[in-house]
């Protein structure tokens, strides 16, 4: 009797490992979609851009500008990674309480004012809304990352991805300089003669293609650093055991994953960090929010003359 | 057509290493980020985790050049090859 009064929230069980499952699914049928479309007779020591999972008859990769569908393993497992975040925030938030008793809602929670902490640094306490656009960049990215560790092909080393991701930064960063109208945007770019000017629109438009280098150059590097040591390693240990006739990788045990902690890990933590941390600086940056005040309050004054 | 292709491959795989020198730029950048940070932690410890946090940001970003380097580094070795060897063979078909 006093064991289901001390722990009263019993139903959620099924609820719950069907969001576990929402969580795990999706990976495991990247996995098994990998599996599949790999060409037999393949080693893993191949350093290749994403497969291609399905493509318009005949079309090529290179004609993907031109029109044609094309569907690569990055497309699929970023949104294979989408759906698993979505099963995890549902698993996170699922049964919130006022106070809060179960670790899931302390993590969630945890996770919320940290970002919030964050934003307040870095943006000033105005721009709090921004809070789960950056949470959702930041578990996509980490998220992207870490899918190379189950040996996936990681969605942020492929440059479109990544690129994708800052073109919508260039749009918030535009959007936030743009709010007071294009009097005030134009003012901004021009305001030191006309060298600095272009200067600052060259600028702007170089933050999308360094955010998106800087991300998938990292990320593509540890990968390409993973294969090669591997297939290193795998010489090596031919060249050790090859005497003994069939050769067992016996070096390619435990070292490349060591080596993973840093390359995947770390670097794939960092740079999904440094995007989100970059995203705040540039749009809390080029948010005029003295002169947003101002036309703010001459909005309510004229709205209080007129009523 | 042999030969063009020889010069083709020699000439991404020397690109490829000329683009590589841009390492030591972040090298050098990085190395005096984190000698700084050092003297700091060691003049006021109580602040290393705001040190440390900083200096990984900025290290990071002081390593954009480079991976602009290595990104062009690897474009140039599994890329480049293919699609001017595709040209090649267009042109010596046009012909």
């Amino acid at each position: 009797m006093r064991l289901t009064e001390t722990k009263p929230r019993r139903k959620g069980r099924a609820v719950d490992i069907l969001l576990i499952l929402m969580m795990v699914l999706p990976l495991v049928a990247a996995m098994v979609l990998k599996i599949l479309f790999t060409p037999e007779g393949t080693g893993g020591v191949e350093i290749h851009g994403a497969m291609v999972y399905y493509a318009q008859e005949g079309a090529d990769i290179s004609q993907v500008i031109s029109g044609a569908l094309i569907i690569t393993e990055a497309q699929i497992n970023s949104w294979l990674v989408m759906i698993s975040i979505t099963g995890l925030c549902l698993f996170l938030t699922h049964g919130l309480e006022v106070h809060a008793h179960s670790t899931r809602q302390h993590i969630a929670e945890w996770i919320v004012e940290k970002t919030e902490n964050l934003i307040r640094g870095n943006m000033g306490e105005f721009h709090l809304y921004f809070t789960p656009f950056i949470i959702a960049m930041m578990g996509l990215s980490v998220f992207s990352s870490f899918t190379s560790l189950l040996g996936l092909f990681a969605p942020t080393s492929d440059l479109s991805v990544v690129f994708g991701w800052a073109i919508l930064v260039f749009f918030l960063i535009l959007a936030a300089k743009a709010c007071c109208g294009p009097r005030v945007f134009i003012k901004g770019l021009t305001a030191d003669g006309p060298v600095v000017t272009a200067l600052n629109v060259i600028g702007d438009l170089a933050t999308p293609v360094s955010m998106a280098f800087r991300h998938y150059g990292n990320v593509m590097s540890g990968a390409v650093i993973g294969v090669l040591i591997g297939s290193a390693l795998r010489g090596l240990s031919g060249a050790l055991l090859g005497a003994l006739g069939e050769v067992f990788p016996v070096l390619q045990i435990g070292i490349p994953g060591v080596l993973s902690i840093y390359f995947d890990v770390f670097s794939g933590g960092l740079q999904a960090f440094i995007f989100a941390m970059l995203t705040m600086l540039y749009v809390g940056g080029g948010f005029p929010l003295e002169d947003w005040l101002k036309r703010h309050d001459k909005k309510k004054q004229v709205a209080e003359q007129g009523a | 057509m042999e030969i063009a292709l020889g010069i083709i491959l020699g000439c991404c795989a020397l690109g490829a290493g000329i683009a590589m020198i841009a390492g030591i730029g972040p090298g050098i950048g990085e190395g005096n980020a984190v000698a700084k940070a050092c003297e700091a932690i060691g003049r006021q410890p109580e602040a290393k985790s705001e040190v440390t946090s900083t200096m990984i940001m900025g290290c990071a970003i002081a390593e954009t050049t480079g991976l602009y380097a290595l990104v062009i580094a690897i474009l140039l070795i599994f890329v480049a090859p293919g699609s001017f060897a595709a040209l090649l063979k267009d042109i010596a078909g046009a012909k």
